[in-house]
């Protein structure tokens, strides 16, 4: 004879902690600054989900792999702007072995915040003409931005721009200059651009992917949040069909699942 | 230290000297005039002078950056003289520079003017020393501490500008890469070695600039001529 009462509390017990998390918890997330727009969106629908806050940080991913490999920053995970960096962190045993993944593939666009000055092959970047500044992210630490000088190489004109480029801290800054009218043109990314809502003004040249190398963004879980359910929850989430679905809809193409 | 190093460098320097240089040409009236008058209007304009020591430099920087773009005013106007636009030039910067270290410079000169004795300027005019005869020959003498400590401050805290730089600047190395962003881009591609060798610099530079200031103007102030 099976005794009732101790199944009959699991049971219980089991319902109440899958009905409501086990505790709500808060996720700190450093988030390459590229991806704030769609990860606000994921965020939102992960806490929905889990009950569980995320923290986000935006920046430049050069900054991050400086402030976690050695001034042990918080974050929990990182949403990378390239795999270079999240390989490196784990390689420095700065990372969870295994939790990289590609959760976003970038797309390089060349944009001029007026209509009309940049036409659908490109063919403005072979003649400078009037324009004065063509953005890109810091090639040395941003990848959109050495993905933008791959371009310029590729087409042959990369010696023509080089009195004209002006460097943003990242893809963001060089997005802010073409944004304000203080550079004519500007590599950027095509998340940027393509919002969901909020197209921005203007003309663009999706820049074909034979152009550059692909810019892979990984994500990967940090030590300081091997222990915690709700990061590695968050991990998950940002693999989810839903969350892809918003990723794709901001102008990324996804890895396969 | 490379040669592109030492382009920082240079380029740093001069941006500083060119912003000390218009800020004194600049605040010296500015801070006479604010120190004299009791017009009321004064604390408008101290509060508009002593607006930078509070407002974080990216505001400064993204407004700089909208006003000096093409469609803002200050672009319209450069733009209508012949003079291209300011965001990315070296130009730029030192108008930056100017507006975010403006109460390093107006500040210590106006405390120097305040403190000169009524009594002095009065004593020159019964000598029929003319106004212009009277701040050359009595003001300017007696301010010479508050002119020093604005020349070092306002020199100094141009080198250790920022954000302000970050936003219009663009990091064009020879004409907008100064040793603060240079520090920023060695930091984010995991350069430490190079960090380090300009961070150390300017810690160093700070510190001797700071002890030198403190250090000449503890002297007590010379009670006759002009010392040099």
């Amino acid at each position: 004879m099976r005794p009732r009462l101790p199944l009959a509390l699991a049971l219980c017990i089991a319902l109440l902690v899958s009905a409501q998390p086990v505790r709500a918890d808060t996720v700190l997330v450093a988030v390459a600054a590229n991806f704030v727009g769609p990860f606000r969106q994921i965020a939102e629908a992960f806490t929905v989900a889990t009950g569980h806050v995320v923290q986000a940080s935006p920046g430049p991913t050069g900054k991050f792999y400086a402030q976690i490999a050695t001034g042990g920053a918080p974050f929990e995970v990182l949403l990378a702007a390239d795999s270079a960096t999240p390989r490196r962190l784990l390689a420095e045993g700065h990372a969870v072995p295994g939790t990289a993944f590609t959760y976003a593939v970038g797309q390089l666009v060349l944009w001029s915040a007026t209509p009309g000055v940049v036409d659908d092959q490109g063919a403005v970047l072979a003649d400078p003409g009037r324009i004065q500044r063509l953005a890109i992210a810091n090639p040395k630490v941003a990848p959109y931005g050495a993905a933008a000088l791959e371009v310029l190489k590729s087409r042959g004109v990369a010696d023509r721009w080089a009195s004209r480029l002006v460097t943003g801290d990242s893809v963001a800054q060089a997005h802010q200059f073409v944004f304000t009218g203080n550079a004519e043109l500007g590599f950027v990314a095509l998340s940027q651009v393509a919002v969901p809502g909020r197209p921005a003004a203007g003309s663009w040249w999706a820049v074909p992917q034979s152009l550059y190398g692909e810019i892979r963004q990984d994500a990967v879980l940090l030590r300081a949040g091997a222990q915690r359910p709700a990061a590695r929850a968050l991990l998950q989430f940002l693999q989810s069909p839903s969350a892809r679905q918003v990723i794709a809809r901001h102008g990324y193409a996804l890895p396969a699942p | 230290m490379t040669a592109a190093d030492w382009t920082t460098v240079r380029l740093t320097a001069e941006l500083a000297a060119w912003t000390t240089v218009v800020l004194l040409l600049l605040g010296t009236p500015l801070a006479w005039w604010l120190a004299r008058t009791r017009s009321g209007i004064k604390p408008l304009v101290t509060s508009l002078v002593a607006m930078p020591l509070v407002l974080p430099p990216s505001v400064l920087g993204f407004y700089l950056l909208l006003l000096m773009g093409p469609q803002g005013p200050v672009g319209q106007l450069t733009q209508s003289f012949g003079l291209g636009r300011l965001p990315f030039t070296f130009a730029g910067l030192v108008v930056g520079s100017v507006l975010y270290s403006l109460p390093f410079v107006v500040q210590p000169l106006q405390q120097a003017f305040e403190a000169i004795p009524e009594r002095a300027l009065e004593a020159a005019a019964t000598l029929r020393a003319g106004p212009w005869d009277r701040f050359f020959s009595v003001a300017l003498p007696l301010a010479r501490p508050g002119f020093l400590t604005a020349t070092v401050l306002g020199f100094a805290h141009t080198v250790g500008e920022f954000g302000v730089v970050l936003m219009i600047g663009g990091n064009i190395p020879g004409a907008t890469r100064v040793l603060s962003v240079a520090v920023y881009e060695h930091v984010e591609a995991t350069e430490f070695d190079s960090a380090h060798r300009l961070a150390a610099g300017m810690v160093g530079f700070a510190f001797v600039v700071l002890l030198a200031l403190y250090a000449l103007n503890r002297r007590p102030r010379p009670a006759g001529g002009v010392t040099t």
